[in-house]
């Protein structure tokens, strides 16, 4: 089992949707939820993912399929 | 006692061993390194730093590595210039450039961080650095692995220019170019650097090398006479270095080497890519991210790590942002070489850009003691000039050619 950390970015359109929710019920990943700030215009979520590698991978294309932004913890590695 | 007290969230506030970790575990905050002021006090003074290393390294009592420096010995005290033409083009009477465009060893800021990156990665007991980049910080860890002999892994994305490619090849690090988009490459890097026990720069050991970045406020002060500037200009990628000089300022303070800080910290980005900047004109304390498309490839982060950071900072110092189109940036680079006889890169066009609107608009005043920070040198960044810098004149050798183009008398 592998754990991977994630800022999650959520569109605009998207703010009341139950997103995480969702990617929970469609891959085999536990979702820990360590940071976030929501608001009417902007939210994101800093979370760690439990799982196989494969399926967390899996679960993140499922995010950005939803419309999410999704970077590593760090946000921009490349400098 | 040691003067790094430990690594301590900047969120939450929980403190760690100064390890090689750079996030919170409990809420995934960024780490900073906290130091113990009061033993820091005891032994530095203005005299102290003068009579030190001509390097950043005169600064060690406020830089996180507990021994003596292994790597980048030379790196930092660049020139401050006192920039008469420029201020006077602007009507600031008291201009400075801080000017980081001859840089040792590889003409960028960047080579202030690697140094005290990899001076501690050595101490943490890694044999391997490696970074993720597109230009400066590439070139800089590897050329300060490669006086280390250390191992350095160098990730770049596929499309990458042929110049810049050169400019990591040189020092013989493994360059690795990813197949894929940018997105790929900034995933793929952080999964290596969970995986691998190397020093990734800007990843598991950046709570050590953005702290490098203070060393540009402490030589500011040192060379402005132990004095902060009134109004300083600094461009922001991730928005790091504008923490740091703040920080740095507010360390000089707080240990009595200068006096009570007023500056106002100011924010630079290119329109293309001006995430932070875009929040600050819209009244907003945090930023959207946004896809880079400017000319400024060192400062072109769409997703700031710091970029929250750097808004508190600004509105804590009651200073401003402002973006400049790439045409501005074009001409922020002509205006210093023009005026000053600096040729900096892109990241400096758009400094000069800001500092010049902000001039323009009052913010920065006739009698502010002003520095703006030029973080690269423009030969690494040719192609954003070469079609708008002309041709040489060209003539046939014979002097009364010479002298009929330019129309000048003949010599009596």
């Amino acid at each position: 089992m592998a754990k991977l950390r994630f800022h999650i970015r959520y569109p605009e359109d998207k703010i009341p949707d139950p997103i995480l929710y969702q990617i929970g019920q469609e891959f085999k990943v536990i979702t820990s939820i360590r940071r976030a700030d929501v608001r009417e215009t902007t939210g994101w979520l800093d979370v760690e993912f439990t799982g196989e590698v494969d399926e967390i991978d899996q679960a993140i294309s499922g995010l950005r399929d939803k419309g999410c932004v999704v970077d590593p913890i760090e946000l921009n590695i490349v400098e | 006692m040691a003067k790094m007290k430990s690594l301590a969230c900047r969120e939450c506030g929980k403190e760690y061993p100064t390890k090689d970790i750079h996030v919170c575990e409990l809420c995934f905050g960024p780490l900073e390194v906290k130091y113990d002021y009061d033993e820091i006090k005891a032994s530095i003074s203005r005299e102290k730093i003068e009579a030190g290393p001509k390097s950043l390294w005169r600064y060690i009592d406020l830089l996180p590595v507990e021994g003596q420096p292994t790597v980048g010995k030379y790196a930092g005290l660049t020139p401050l210039v006192r920039a008469h033409n420029l201020g006077a083009y602007l009507g600031i009477d008291e201009l400075y450039i801080k000017n980081d465009c001859v840089n040792h060893p590889t003409l960028s800021f960047k080579d202030r961080v690697v140094a005290i990156a990899l001076t501690r990665a050595r101490e943490l007991g890694f044999e391997t650095v490696a970074c993720a980049s597109t230009g400066n910080l590439a070139n800089s860890v590897a050329a300060h692995a490669s006086s280390a002999g250390m191992k350095c892994y160098v990730f770049i994305p596929g499309d990458l220019e042929a110049a810049k490619v050169l400019g990591n090849l040189i020092y013989r690090p493994n360059v690795i170019e990813i197949e894929g988009t940018y997105d790929d490459v900034n995933r793929l890097c952080s999964e290596i650097a969970g995986e691998r026990r190397w020093a990734f720069v800007n990843i598991n050991v950046r709570p050590y090398y953005a702290e490098g970045s203070k060393t540009l406020a402490f030589e500011t002060a040192e060379q402005l006479g132990w004095r902060a500037p009134d109004q300083v200009v600094v461009p922001m990628a991730s928005g790091s270095l504008l923490t740091k000089i703040w920080k740095g300022l507010k360390e000089f303070e707080k240990l009595g080497l200068i006096d009570q800080v007023t500056t106002k910290v100011n924010g630079a980005q290119a329109e293309g890519c001006s995430p932070i900047a875009t929040a600050y004109k819209n009244g907003r304390d945090f930023f959207k991210p946004v896809k880079p498309d400017t000319i400024a490839k060192s400062l072109a982060i769409g997703n700031p790590a710091d970029g929250y950071y750097a808004l508190k900072t600004v509105a804590e110092s009651h200073g401003a942002m402002d973006s400049v189109t790439d045409d501005e940036v074009v001409e922020g680079i002509k205006l210093l070489a023009q005026t000053e006889g600096i040729f900096a890169e892109t990241a400096g066009g758009v400094t000069i850009g800001v500092l010049r609107k902000l001039a323009k608009q009052g913010l920065i005043k006739k009698h502010d003691v002003t520095v703006a920070y030029i973080t690269g040198n423009g030969l690494k960044t040719q192609e954003a000039v070469i079609d708008s810098v002309g041709r040489p004149i060209r003539i046939q050798p014979s002097l009364s050619h010479f002298t009929k183009k330019f129309e000048l008398e003949e010599p009596a």
